[in-house]
């Protein structure tokens, strides 16, 4: 029954592929590549991954989608010059050899992985107790393998700073995108309204059970993202200027506080990011508290973009 | 066939598919599209040999896992840089095209080179 299930999944995510690239419409292929994200969260489920199950409906799916069906409604009268550009034939004959080379390597090494398969989960679990929490991925992400966050941390702000420099000259420090407005009595306001709170309280559920259960901070921080964009979006209250002091802050806190631990535990723990005796669990949560509206932050003005009207009309 | 070894052979087919899809599609938004599936099926991979990996009464190992996680979310924040670098060439040019002969207004940068006197 399960070999059914997962076989039809498999057939559905490669047709959603096929679809997200061979569609004529940009908008059309990008809302098959949203419900390939949401698929492929159900491949992950089967996977026994169901972190990342979270973080792939949270941001594979959902984000990302958001982003795309942006671009895709703004770009749409620059599509029918892109279809006269196609690649000639020979190109796409070859890409197409190409395309089956690769696929052929990678299912080769697939069926020629080590048996039994090398694996980390004992040595996780052995020392999981020292870290003081209960969900072995927010072991690796904060305890273990805590450089690789602090690093991940540091490429979202650089990524924003990226997109934030990409405004004109006369728009530096300003507002990103359009100002929304909606009917103030339409569905979409009273979602505005309505949904936030249930929003911001369901994604620091998942924040909070995060240390013992599949959940944590990306996954929070993209649902009260995705709170905060909606506000936006339906025009209740405007995206803040890039330049904005409390902006600005919160951008560098997470990052920050994470570094102090870091350097902290080099003096009292004998090396960057580790974690004195007994502190551990406390040291997490203060990083992971941290690191949340940072996140939250950064995720939300990724989708706004870059600056686009100045600070003061 | 084991779940790990079905999802490992449907990774492969993703970033097949997806790489087809950045050289034939000629629209840098369907080349950013194609990218995440090719950068999805890298993910599954993944995924699929930390499924391999169940041991200590775990369904899959911890370690690749959590630098899924890390790899989703950096996978996004890059993406958010290649659209934002579209936009930002749509605007100033008024297509998106790649191709090295097409013809793009020579004169759009000049009001932004005014722009930049300190007022």
């Amino acid at each position: 029954m399960t070999d059914v299930l997962n076989a039809g999944l498999a057939v559905f995510v490669v047709a959603l592929a096929i679809w997200a690239v061979f569609a004529r419409e940009a908008f059309a292929a990008v809302v098959g590549f949203i419900a390939y994200g949401l698929l492929l969260t159900l491949v992950w489920v089967q996977l026994q991954g169901v972190d990342v199950a979270l973080t792939e409906a949270a941001i594979g799916g959902g984000l990302t989608g958001a982003l795309l069906v942006g671009a895709a409604s703004r770009l749409r009268g620059t599509e029918a010059a892109a279809r006269a550009e196609r690649p000639r034939a020979l190109v796409r004959v070859g890409a197409a050899a190409l395309s089956a080379a690769v696929t052929a390597a990678l299912a080769i090494g697939v069926l020629m992985l080590p048996d039994p398969a090398p694996t980390l989960a004992p040595q996780t679990m052995a020392n999981i107790e020292v870290t003081g929490v209960g969900n072995p991925i927010t072991a690796v992400l904060l305890a273990f393998r805590a450089m690789d966050t602090l690093l991940e941390a540091i490429v979202l702000v650089f990524a924003l700073i990226g997109v934030w420099s990409l405004g004109p000259d006369n728009t530096w420090g300003g507002r990103p995108g359009l100002r929304h407005r909606a009917d103030p009595n339409g569905i979409l306001a009273y979602f505005a309204r309505v949904l936030p709170p249930i929003g911001i309280i369901v994604g620091t559920y998942i924040f909070w059970v995060g240390a013992d259960h599949p959940g944590g901070k990306f996954q929070g921080a993209t649902i009260v993202a995705a709170m905060w964009l909606l506000v936006i979006m339906a025009g209740l209250a405007d995206a803040p200027p890039v330049s904005r002091t409390w902006v600005r802050i919160g951008l560098a806190a997470g990052p920050l506080v994470f570094i102090a631990i870091g350097l902290m535990g080099a003096a009292t723990a004998g090396a960057f990011l580790a974690y004195p005796d007994g502190y551990a669990k406390p040291l997490i949560i203060v990083i992971e508290l941290a690191l949340m509206p940072t996140l939250a932050l950064i995720l939300a003005l990724l989708i706004a973009g870059a600056p686009r009207r100045p600070a003061q009309p | 066939m084991s779940g790990g070894t079905l999802f490992g052979l449907c990774a492969a087919l993703l970033v097949g598919v997806g790489l087809y899809g950045m050289v034939a599609n000629a629209h840098p938004l369907r080349k950013i599209l194609a990218f995440n599936i090719v950068g999805s099926g890298v993910f599954l991979l993944l995924g699929a040999i930390a499924r391999r990996g169940a041991a200590a009464g775990l369904g899959g190992d911890p370690v690749p896992q959590a630098l899924l996680i890390t790899g989703i979310v950096v996978a996004f924040s890059a993406t958010a840089l290649a659209v934002a670098v579209l936009l930002r060439l749509f605007d100033v040019t008024g297509s998106v095209t790649l191709s090295a002969e097409a013809p793009a207004k020579p004169d759009a940068e000049a009001p932004e080179a005014q722009a930049k006197v300190p007022q």
